[in-house]
């Protein structure tokens, strides 16, 4: 197992009137190559979450073990698991600083202590991943459009060849056309380069079209952990928990509703159309 | 219907140094607009990043003034710098980030601030806040602190200290891009309400196709300029034009399409599951399976 959850609780403010419980008792297993969504409302407990997977939250109680490892023991490198586990936060173009592109996705290979060269070598390969032209290797970074920044900021976790990478609302703010081609560039590297995915959004389109596993946290509690079809099918409990199911599942209950033979479990548009035509052919062999 | 934002002609260049050469660059953010937009009205505008649509929402409260061309607000030239609170009480702006936006440390002072800043007296500045936070369903919150809501609730905070100052109209560019599916919804319902009940001219950014649903008029940014306009029905019948543009359409819409040019007996355009689920199967069938 890549990455292992025991009981894992967390509490902010302990000892204090503010104590508040973030996680509750979490358990969760996380194999290699998976690409896993992950939703939950504001406050759900998510980003706590996403924090225990690199070592930058410490449970309050339980395990959190990387490779079999706990990564909490004495003796343990967090410093590496750090490259191991690469961290994409929200608005990850905050934190670009560097004077050009290249320099600025040098900057954690360098830190993980590799030449010049290998940086280099480095950097190229992640920007040519998420499509960064060489043409802007040389420009500063604050004079690239919106989308363009988010993916050199990609493109510097890249860089460290994380085995895991975590993105924390990735597409916040970009238009369509620059959703679907990050989205599709980072299930590119999942499919390439074997990288484990764990995306957190608000997204329910996003979710039902990229992961194949989604976790639902509320209350700091995994509800639900399952194929998103699967998940999505309980659309009511995640109104109540503030979430929603992608728009096709609403059509999809409402035609079944009126007599229509649909497959509910459709969530894509794609599948969407085909069990639609397939109903609508068979209704009409019917002879109604 | 007297129009409440009128521009022609509206063109903002700004000037772009760089480190290297001495040479400043000139860059046209929006060239050539010409816009009207009827008081009481729901507009949305669209365009891919950079498109131009945040600083075409920048000209309406003045926060920029054209370099070409002319924008008035119900009838008030922006340019002219002595009607400039003028311009920012007729024309309120929300934003992306609620963050960055509430400045109070207590609910209902951050709703009081723009008034307060209009010179309104205090008695009736809480009035303003008990009615803007009753219209944005959180005037059970005013005494509590602002980084205790949820983001949903937080924007419509910040919408309400918009509401507090009476405009005419509202600006919300992207108001919920950060904002999880229920604050969401709440945040567009409580725009829909304001605009349906109490006739507040809207203008909202989004890149969220299902919320331009609702609107009257849409128009459509692309490098600086409008390229596209009409209603929403009009607009999303072009989804492979919208493609080329970096947009999409809502999914609803996506797929009523498909299956249109798949042979499905459909009309052109639909905007909501219920028209989609009624042309489909149309609700006499049902009944008569019960017969």
């Amino acid at each position: 197992m890549l990455i292992e959850l025991k009981d894992v609780c967390y509490t902010y403010g302990t000892g204090t009137v503010y104590e508040v419980s973030a996680l509750d008792h979490i358990n969760l297993q996380i194999g290699e190559g998976e690409f896993i969504g992950i939703i939950g409302h504001t406050g759900s407990g998510k980003s706590t979450l996403i924090q225990h997977f690199n070592g930058l939250l410490k449970p309050t109680s339980g395990q959190v073990l990387f490779e079999g490892k706990d990564i909490w023991e004495e003796d343990y490198d967090l410093r590496s698991l750090r490259t191991h586990v690469g961290l994409v936060f929200q608005y990850p173009e905050n934190q670009l600083f560097e004077t050009d592109v290249l320099k600025d996705v040098m900057f954690g290979p360098k830190n993980q202590g590799l030449s010049e060269e290998d940086c280099r070598a480095r950097a190229h390969e992640a920007l040519s991943q998420v499509g960064i032209p060489e043409d802007l290797y040389g420009a500063s970074p604050f004079d690239l459009s919106g989308g363009q920044k988010r993916r050199v900021a990609l493109a510097g976790v890249l860089a460290m060849d994380p085995e895991v990478l975590i993105l924390d609302e990735p597409t916040a703010g970009l238009d369509p056309g620059g959703r679907d081609e990050l989205l599709r560039e980072i299930r590119f590297l999942r499919d390439k380069r074997g990288i484990t995915v764990l995306l957190v959004t608000h997204s329910m389109e996003d979710v039902a079209q990229y992961a194949k596993r989604l976790l639902v946290i509320d209350n700091g509690k995994i509800a639900f952990d399952g194929a998103p079809k699967r998940v999505f099918s309980h659309y009511k409990e995640l109104e109540k928990m503030g979430l929603a199911a992608p728009q096709i599942t609403y059509i999809m209950h409402a035609l079944k509703e009126r007599g229509l033979d649909v497959d509910l479990r459709a969530t894509t548009v794609e599948e969407a159309k085909r069990s639609i035509l397939l109903a609508l052919s068979q209704r009409a062999s019917e002879g109604r | 219907m007297p129009s409440i934002i009128k521009a022609r002609g509206l063109g903002f260049d700004y000037v772009k140094y760089t480190d290297e050469s001495e040479n400043a660059e000139r860059v046209t953010a929006i060239r050539e607009i010409d816009l009207t937009v009827e008081k009481g009205t729901f507009i949305a505008i669209l365009g891919h990043n950079g498109s131009g649509k945040s600083t075409l929402a920048k000209h309406i409260n003045a926060l920029l003034v054209p370099t070409s061309g002319t924008m008035w607000v119900d009838g008030i030239d922006t340019a002219k710098e002595q009607d400039l609170w003028k311009v920012r009480q007729k024309a309120g702006m929300v934003f992306q980030n609620p963050d960055n936006q509430i400045i109070g440390t207590v609910v209902d002072e951050d709703v009081g601030f723009g008034p307060e800043n209009l010179g309104i007296p205090t008695k009736d500045i809480w009035s303003r806040v008990d009615d803007a936070l009753s219209k944005v369903g959180m005037l059970g919150f005013r005494d509590r602190s602002p980084n205790h809501l949820s983001g949903g609730q937080k924007q419509r905070v910040a919408i309400a200290g918009v509401v507090a100052m009476h405009p005419e109209c509202i600006v919300l560019d992207e108001p919920t891009a950060m904002l999880d599916p229920n604050g969401r919804r709440e945040v567009i319902e409580v725009i829909r309400e304001l605009n349906q009940r109490e006739g507040v001219t809207v203008i909202l950014i989004t890149h969220y196709m299902e919320e331009v649903t609702y609107a009257d008029h849409v128009y459509v940014m692309d490098a600086g300029q409008v390229v596209m306009e009409g209603t929403p029905r009009e607009i999303f019948a072009q989804a492979e034009r919208l493609k080329e543009l970096r947009l999409s359409v809502p999914q609803v819409t996506e797929l009523a399409y498909e299956l249109k040019k798949a042979g499905a007996d459909l009309p052109d355009g639909v905007l909501t599951i219920d028209e989609l689920v009624d042309a489909l199967a149309p609700r006499s069938e049902q009944y008569a399976d019960r017969a």
